[in-house]
């Protein structure tokens, strides 16, 4: 049982190139934490971090109120979940798993019920004879975890530990990874890239950006009040719609504030007839594309306003300038070339500052 | 073309006679330059010629027999395997080691393993001669180093000294080929897996010899036979430059002795049935070889 502290941390390579360039968290015992970024943002740079796998350049490492930051990686008490699993390939599931113990000089009978008592919860009891290679990703999956959990460590981190996997196992082992954190209210941080996994796990999220974190708090603050507009496209999908406020759209939002981009996600976006509440937007669009995914249906539309063309460039992750997503429940929506009018009220707006960088509105 | 399916995936040749043609050059190499002096060795070896040349007897299994008899023989198997066993054992243990050194990630990591790699360009008689003048008695530099320490250096006296030098030019010879091979063999280790065991509490020492020495294993299997029959066979250069097989025939080996009793002595028949013998053990090397590969070896 530990919590961990980041104390502005940094990590620049013997080259000059800064992986990390300060970043403040703090995980509480027993808390979840979720590092979630695009790939380069440094998400797995820092975990490395804290297992004493990467140096720490600047800055500080806590782990249970002890600064790690010269201490092995042996003596940190923890454990890791790795993406390719790391298993030992020529030693049996038992074996591996034993491996830890056995290292820190444990008693034999000891070893054996730790092991049979992880093996039991993860239910890879009848494999524990079985090398590595003999088992499928799922299982190999439960090995690592087991491995981890055989050492009761202060805190456990999970290295993308999902992305191996294909799509419906990761979403059972996703709910198993939670369940098993809270059944041993062990101390965890896990890196992904994948927002869905996030949101599902993070007791708190960390946005991570060019080796900075964008936001930290509740994976739902976080979608109801993104810091930045990265933030807001990133997490949620489909990723919001972002309004430039330039030209005719300066208006739009009826906020003169400093406001230079004006966020709206696909799932507060109504078709409506009657023009927007009070405060609200109205966006007149003409229907592009459809997409139907069963419970849902994503309407893409451009804005069909006269005499103005779109003028900013689109960033990865977000939609192509000048189109926007509506989300609309159910199967029904309207045919491709139609003419329609989307409106979201004024509570579901998000303004942003004109580069991005702030959140304008309370 | 009817009879031609469009399923077939392999070539078909309209002549019968192309394929052959294909392979031909090949086979008539191997048929001049292996098989043939192999069937002469064989049938050379149940033969016994005056010491002029002039009259040759079948002698069935005499030649074998007179060998087999000859305590020098006996003393030339035993000499080969020893030096084989340490040639080897050397030659592994200081590869492994510097491969494990020039697998680290240091600043001139590239540069090491390049010169590493370099000195298995160099022929066995030259590196015989390069030994010799550094550890000749009377001019080479490390001879009097040696000296100067009071140890007595001369192996052109000294039969174990002489057998030393042997050893120690023919195992530095084959570093080189043995650190390719075990670097690439490190390199194909997952760092994840190093690291997990680093996490697990293992220390380097501990990690070394539970987890990387066993996944080298194949690695290993594979340069403990290539390094035997290299100190069979082509261990002959240095020999022969360095020692001719002296002192007192202190560093004669089988090959060596091949070609002492059958080129230098004259007696082709039972040279040639050391050369049978030789060849009925390099082909159960390889078999052994062969066997262990595609077993892949435990794991």
């Amino acid at each position: 049982m530990a919590n961990v502290v980041l104390r502005n941390v940094r990590k620049t390579y013997p080259g000059g190139v800064e992986a990390i360039k300060g970043v403040d968290f703090e995980v509480g015992d027993g808390q979840f934490c979720v590092l979630v970024g695009p790939s380069g943002c440094g998400k797995s740079t820092l975990l490395r971090m804290v297992a004493g796998l990467e140096t720490i350049t600047g800055g500080e490492i806590d782990i249970g109120g002890r600064v790690v930051n010269e201490v092995e990686p042996a003596e940190r008490d923890i454990a890791m979940v790795f993406q390719n699993y790391a298993l030992y390939p020529h030693m049996s599931v038992y074996n591996n798993m034993a491996y830890g113990l056995r290292n820190r000089g444990m008693a034999k009978g000891e070893i054996d019920t730790r092991v049979r008592e992880a093996a039991q919860i993860l239910e890879i009891m009848p494999m524990l004879e079985r090398k590595p290679r003999q088992l499928s990703g799922g299982q190999r999956q439960r090995v690592a975890m087991g491995r981890a959990i055989v050492r009761q460590p202060k805190v456990f981190l999970f290295d993308e530990p999902l992305s191996n996997l294909d799509a419906k196992l990761r979403i059972a082992m996703r709910v198993e990874i939670r369940k098993l954190q809270r059944r041993l209210n062990t101390t965890s941080i896990y890196v992904t890239h994948d927002q869905l996994e996030a949101m599902t796990l993070a007791d708190i999220l960390v946005v991570m950006n060019g080796g900075l974190v964008e936001q930290i708090g509740n994976p739902l603050e976080i979608y109801k009040k993104p810091a930045t507009t990265f933030v807001a496209s990133f997490i949620g999908a489909p990723p919001m719609n972002l309004i430039p406020l330039q030209g005719a759209d300066a208006n739009l939002a009826g906020a003169g504030s400093g406001a230079g981009i004006l966020g709206i996600r696909p799932e507060d976006l109504v078709i409506a007839n009657e023009p927007a509440p009070p405060g609200g937007v109205s966006l007149d669009l003409i229907v592009e594309a459809i997409e139907q995914v069963g419970a849902e249906t994503y309407v893409y539309g451009v804005r069909s306003r006269q005499g103005e063309t779109p003028t900013v460039s689109a960033k990865p992750g977000e939609l192509p300038p000048g189109e926007i997503l509506v989300r609309v429940p159910g199967q029904s929506g309207p045919a491709i070339g139609e003419r329609i009018r989307a409106v979201a009220a004024r509570d579901k707006l998000h303004l942003f500052s004109a580069d991005g960088r702030k959140r304008v509105d309370s | 073309m009817t009879t031609r399916g469009s399923m077939q995936k392999q070539t078909v040749f309209q002549s019968r006679l192309l394929p052959y043609l294909l392979v031909a050059p090949q086979l008539a190499v191997v048929l001049i330059f292996f098989y043939w002096p192999a069937v002469q060795a064989v049938i050379q070896s149940f033969l016994v010629q005056d010491a002029f040349g002039l009259s040759t007897t079948f002698v069935w299994f005499d030649n074998y027999r007179d060998l087999l008899a000859e305590p020098g023989y006996f003393n030339a198997i035993v000499r080969t395997f020893v030096f084989s066993f340490l040639i080897a054992l050397s030659s592994l243990s200081a590869a492994l080691l510097l491969a494990v050194m020039a697998d680290k990630p240091l600043r001139a990591g590239p540069f090491y393993r390049t010169m590493l790699i370099w000195p298995y360009a160099i022929a066995p008689p030259v590196v015989g001669v390069l030994w010799v003048f550094m550890l000749n008695p009377s001019l080479g530099i490390l001879a009097h180093g040696l000296r100067a320490m009071g140890f007595d250096w001369n192996p052109l006296l000294d039969g174990t000294q002489a057998a030393g030098l042997i050893i120690l030019a023919a195992a530095w010879k084959q570093i080189s080929y043995n650190f390719l091979f075990f670097l690439a063999g490190l390199q194909a280790i997952p760092s994840s897996v190093i690291e997990a065991a680093a996490i697990d509490g293992a220390r380097p020492a501990r990690r070394f010899w539970t987890i990387i020495f066993p996944l080298l294993s194949p690695t290993i299997f594979f340069l403990i036979v290539v390094n035997i029959v290299y100190a069979f066979f082509d261990t002959f250069g240095i020999i022969d430059t360095m020692t001719r097989g002296g002192p007192a025939k202190a560093t004669e080996t089988l090959v060596y002795k091949v070609y002492q009793d059958g080129l230098l002595g004259g007696n082709l028949g039972g040279s040639a049935a050391q050369s049978v013998i030789l060849m009925v053990i390099v082909i159960g090397l390889t078999a052994i070889q062969f066997r262990f590969v595609e077993r892949k070896v435990n794991y």
